[in-house]
């Protein structure tokens, strides 16, 4: 029943055995560069000339005009019945012959889908539903999502070079795991003039950094426990509690995957506005220091080169800057596994 | 300053977020601008909550009280 036949490398990650010849029964061959096709979102399957398309969907927010020809499109060129939503919010439609890809791509076009990448270079960045309709959201994720897709999406890098990012403190996009990540924070300032005493911030904080007075009630801060969640903010009945300086926490170096990598925190309450040129500046930097690396993620990078990319970036984060700030550390997830793990050993300086 | 008196109450001791919430809204819906409701919530959780969703809803808190374990809550209909 078949009717081609392929010989791939297993080792599709490296450029010199990317090729993939695809030969047809009737004697009609043809050569694909998979280089090519995983920078298109087009990923290999285990079965035969059978792929999987991934297509952007910064956000993970999909119109539904474009949902519906997404629905139409799988149901025409997938050979099974299901799309998958991948862990980074694209929707993946599985088994696609290499022979419809021009066909899918015209048809989803027509609405605007495209198609996303693989391989070394920027990913669609993905993010929470943000402040426009999360209570907890203290900054528009969903905007500055689209934001950074528009402009960085499919820049080449060393390796694949991942951005997302969250509203708020609770992180739902784990800022900490990505080559780059932003999340939303809030400074919060007290008021005594119209402070009542009435407590309620002591319990909205659940970091333990607001202690209110035995007797008047009139709240004292740690700023040491602060999250920059605003739960006093929002939780205040007079408003006594304000906000203060708002913006991004910005943490680079961060990767999950085999030898997962907790991300470092470089920046607090960057303005939003100075988001691009804060990855611009670090794509520039992860592209020159990894210059014949080869396939080497920013993380073990800046473990490297710390003090050097501190330097480099400083002045783009300006006040923003946190002092001291720490490399990107190794997390051990695999507790059974010794070995290889490098330790967080400590790097004079 | 003399307190606004109440024009309804709810005591919400005992029960759980967000259905504290959910009640003191639909209380609320019931009634006219201006009105006052009088609600009584238990400390932790509740009182982390409820004044917060209360003032997203827009209408305002003249009055939070400590009484032992729990709050009383004076809400202005907005």
């Amino acid at each position: 029943m078949k009717d081609i036949d392929i010989k791939y490398d297993h080792h599709l990650e490296e450029q010199k055995k990317s090729k993939l010849e695809i030969e047809m029964k009737k004697g009609k061959k043809e050569v694909f560069d998979l280089g090519q096709l995983k920078s298109g979102g087009y990923i290999r399957q285990r079965q035969k000339g059978l792929f999987t398309v991934r297509l952007r969907c910064p956000g993970g927010r999909v119109p539904v005009e474009r949902l519906k020809k997404i629905v139409e499109a799988a149901s025409k060129y997938s050979k099974r019945d299901y799309v998958h939503i991948s862990v980074r919010q694209s929707i993946e439609i599985p088994y696609v012959d290499y022979r419809d890809f021009s066909k899918l791509s015209d048809e989803l076009g027509k609405v605007g889908q495209k198609i996303a990448s693989c391989g070394p270079r920027v990913r669609v960045p993905t993010a929470c539903s943000g402040c426009e309709y999360n209570p907890n959201g203290l900054v528009d994720a969903q905007k500055l999502c689209q934001e950074i897709d528009q402009k960085y999406f499919g820049i080449q890098c060393n390796h694949k070079f991942k951005i997302s990012l969250s509203g708020c403190p609770i992180d739902c996009f784990r800022t900490n795991e990505m080559d780059l990540g932003f999340q939303g924070a809030v400074e919060p300032i007290w008021d005594e003039e119209t402070c009542t005493g009435c407590r309620i911030c002591g319990y909205a904080c659940r970091e333990g950094a607001i202690t209110n007075d035995v007797q008047t009630g009139k709240p004292v801060i740690d700023r040491s426990k602060c999250l920059y969640c605003a739960d006093c903010i929002r939780a205040c009945p007079t408003n006594s509690w304000k906000e203060g300086r708002k913006g991004l926490v910005v943490r680079v170096g961060g990767r999950h995957g085999r030898h997962p990598m907790n991300g470092a925190v470089i920046a607090v309450f960057l303005p939003e506005e100075k988001m691009g040129k804060v990855i611009e500046k670090v794509i520039e930097w992860y592209n020159k220091e990894g210059k014949d690396k080869g396939r080497v993620r920013i993380g073990d990078i800046l473990r490297d080169k710390w003090p050097g990319f501190i330097d480099f970036i400083k002045p783009v984060l300006g006040d923003y800057a946190i002092k001291n700030p720490k490399r990107p550390e190794y997390i051990k997830i695999h507790s059974f596994q010794t070995g290889w793990m490098p330790e967080n050993s400590v790097i004079e300086e | 300053m003399e307190e606004k008196r109440p024009a309804a109450n709810l005591d919400l001791r005992g029960v759980i977020c967000p259905v504290n919430f959910v009640k003191t809204k639909l209380k609320l819906e019931e009634m006219n601008i201006g009105e006052i409701l009088e609600v009584l919530i238990d400390a932790g959780e509740p009182i982390a909550n409820v004044p917060r969703s209360i003032k997203e809803e827009g209408h305002k808190i003249i009055k939070v009280e400590k009484i032992g374990g729990h709050f009383r809550l004076l809400i202005e209909k907005v």
